[in-house]
């Protein structure tokens, strides 16, 4: 064949032999995770935005209500807490819908797949972002709102430094404390699966990914209500997104930080659903790595 | 090694063949030009060859099997697809940070280069910067590249001629240096004609015509016939005729110069021209290369 005919004298093929330049898989991952950073600045702007709303809610109540001073701090720093983390995990869910599925929109993928970087790669770093990247966010954003609040109400004229505001400071690091393992367990790990069934269909999806992650379920339900009178999907819903029961505790005090503490770790990491729903996770995200690599622009 | 070596390639989608048993083989240091009607399975075919679509057949790129080893080859390899890919809420500098955070052999400070010959900022996004500007920014990512292989899927679709010329003078100038490879696709067939070395020709999904530049120059002459002496050109079996302004323009392969300058104005044909013809005669009489 004429291609291979005249090729070039001396075209050295010897000279094109370098070093085999390699890129540690850790840095890609480093710079697959920024890349997701820089595209959703929501990650990071949400949760943000949310911590001012809290704190702006939390002066404006100081200045009016003097009375509410002395009372203990918790109440607020809760639920702050609780706005950001909250935050945090609506952010997840629509970020995980269109993790895989805007790249395919907009036609990026033939960019990002003409790079070294593998389906695993991508998808683990896509997959990184709600797990991990996100509750580390919210974790530090909420300590950060938590700490201004308990400065803001201890150097606020008038109110001294009042018994309450001492008691909540001493209690401040183990606040924190259970907010991490909180949002470590719950919202990274026990939230696994959720995470791993949106990416998944955000792989798959060939228009509207939104639809296709909320219906099956809501299908599934009414299917099994029909069909059997029962509600088992519902009840295994329901447990997942509200977490694990602490059934052997006697938190009920409607105290939410201890409620979301209530499970050791021990308990916590016995709790067969926990290793059920990694293990669903795990399946899913192989699913969406191997669909990516199938995957073309839409 | 080839660069590229298929054998039997094929690939459907449904019922629908795109490619059919395609073989090929492409040396280094070549710069292809694949060319084309809309929907011949030109883009099935190179995106087979990048590891983006799953193929039967044999496939080797660069020693590799592109679909179990995309990412491995895309350390050696580079494509630019059809139209604009570049993220379109990317910077520039993110682009620049991220090639290079990724990708082994990219050259930061060659890109930057680049990028200073342009009116591109490093602040910009792309969806601020216009079409050809984006073209100028993907080829300056691209050219930063260390790869063997280059594989450029309509580069320019879309792009003014001033921007088409710009950027197949700038490949020519600042990369190819003889150890790359260079497969191109595009309409603009006349923009390239220079440019390649070698050029294929492929249609419902087969290649039907393969020749290097040289043996294609060398072979293929086209003559605007007297009008008086139109009996005695055909006489010598042109490939395809054509009216241009009332006067018959005779293709022939493999005809002496001496024996058609008798006839008429005696030219190099453009590729477009060979292109029209081969695909005229699709039965196949006009199949040219040395396979």
């Amino acid at each position: 064949m004429s291609t291979s005919s005249n090729t070039v004298p001396g075209s050295p093929l010897e000279s094109q032999v370098t070093a085999p330049a390699v890129i540690a898989a850790s840095r890609r991952m480093y710079w697959s995770v920024r890349r997701e950073l820089w595209e959703h600045r929501s990650i990071y702007i949400a949760p943000l935005a949310a911590a001012a709303v809290s704190l702006l809610a939390f002066l404006t109540g100081l200045t009016l209500s003097p009375a509410h001073r002395h009372e203990p701090l918790d109440i607020p720093y809760e639920f702050a807490a609780a706005l950001i983390m909250g935050t945090g995990f609506i952010v997840g869910i629509f970020y995980s819908l269109d993790a895989l599925y805007g790249e395919r929109r907009d036609r990026s993928i033939l960019f990002w797949k003409s790079l070294p970087v593998s389906d695993l790669t991508t998808v683990l770093s896509k997959f990184a972002i709600p797990l991990v990247i996100l509750p580390l966010l919210s974790f530090a954003i909420a300590v950060v709102t938590q700490f201004v609040m308990l400065l803001s109400s201890a150097v606020l004229p008038g109110s001294g430094l009042s018994v309450g505001t001492l008691g909540a400071r001493m209690s401040f690091f183990h606040m924190s404390l259970m907010l991490l393992y909180h949002i470590l367990t719950v919202h990274g790990l026990w939230y696994a699966p959720i995470y791993g069934w949106l990416l998944l269909v955000s792989a798959w999806a060939p228009r509207a990914p939104f639809i296709w992650a909320f219906l099956p379920p809501f299908v599934i339900w009414g299917v099994e209500k029909i069909a059997f009178r029962t509600s088992h999907f519902l009840g295994m819903l329901q447990y997942r997104l509200t977490g694990p029961e602490p059934s052997t505790t006697t938190a009920r005090s409607g105290n939410l930080m201890e409620m979301m503490s209530a499970l050791t770790p021990v308990q916590f990491f016995s709790t067969p659903g926990l290793w059920v729903g990694l293990a669903v996770a795990a399946i899913f995200l192989a699913a969406a790595v191997r669909l990516r690599r199938y995957r073309e622009p839409i | 090694m080839a660069c590229i070596e298929a054998r039997g390639l094929r690939k459907a989608f449904g019922t629908m063949i795109a490619v059919d048993g395609i073989n090929l083989r492409v040396e280094e240091g070549r710069i292809l030009g694949l060319i084309g009607p809309n929907g011949a399975g030109k883009t099935t075919a190179l995106n087979a060859i990048l590891g983006l679509t799953p193929y039967q057949g044999e496939l080797k790129v660069l020693g590799r099997d592109p679909w179990t080893g995309r990412d491995q080859l895309m350390r050696d390899a580079c494509f630019i697809a059809d139209v604009a890919v570049l993220p379109r809420w990317m910077r520039v500098w993110q682009a620049l940070d991220y090639s290079a955070g990724v990708h082994p052999r990219f050259d930061r400070a060659k890109a930057e280069g680049f990028l200073a010959k342009t009116t591109i900022r490093l602040a910009s996004k792309v969806r601020e910067l216009s079409k050809g500007m984006v073209a100028q920014l993907h080829l300056a990512l691209v050219m930063a590249i260390d790869a063997k292989l280059l594989v450029l899927d309509e580069p320019t679709l879309g792009l003014d001629i001033l921007y088409r010329k710009q950027f197949y003078d700038s490949l020519l100038n600042d990369y190819f240096d003889r150890s790359r490879t260079i497969v191109v696709t595009t309409h603009q067939v006349e923009e390239i004609q220079d440019v390649l070395t070698d050029v294929m020709f492929i249609n419902r999904g087969r290649i039907v015509f393969d020749c290097s530049m040289e043996e294609f120059e060398s072979r293929y002459l086209e003559v605007m016939v007297n009008p008086e002496q139109i009996a005695a050109a055909r006489a010598l079996k042109p490939i395809h005729e054509r009216q241009v302004f009332g006067r018959s323009i005779l293709l022939f392969d493999r005809v002496e110069r001496q024996q058609l300058a008798a006839l008429g104005d005696v030219r190099t044909p453009s590729i477009a021209d060979l292109f029209v013809a081969v695909l005229s005669n699709q039965s196949g009489a006009a199949q040219g290369g040395t396979r």
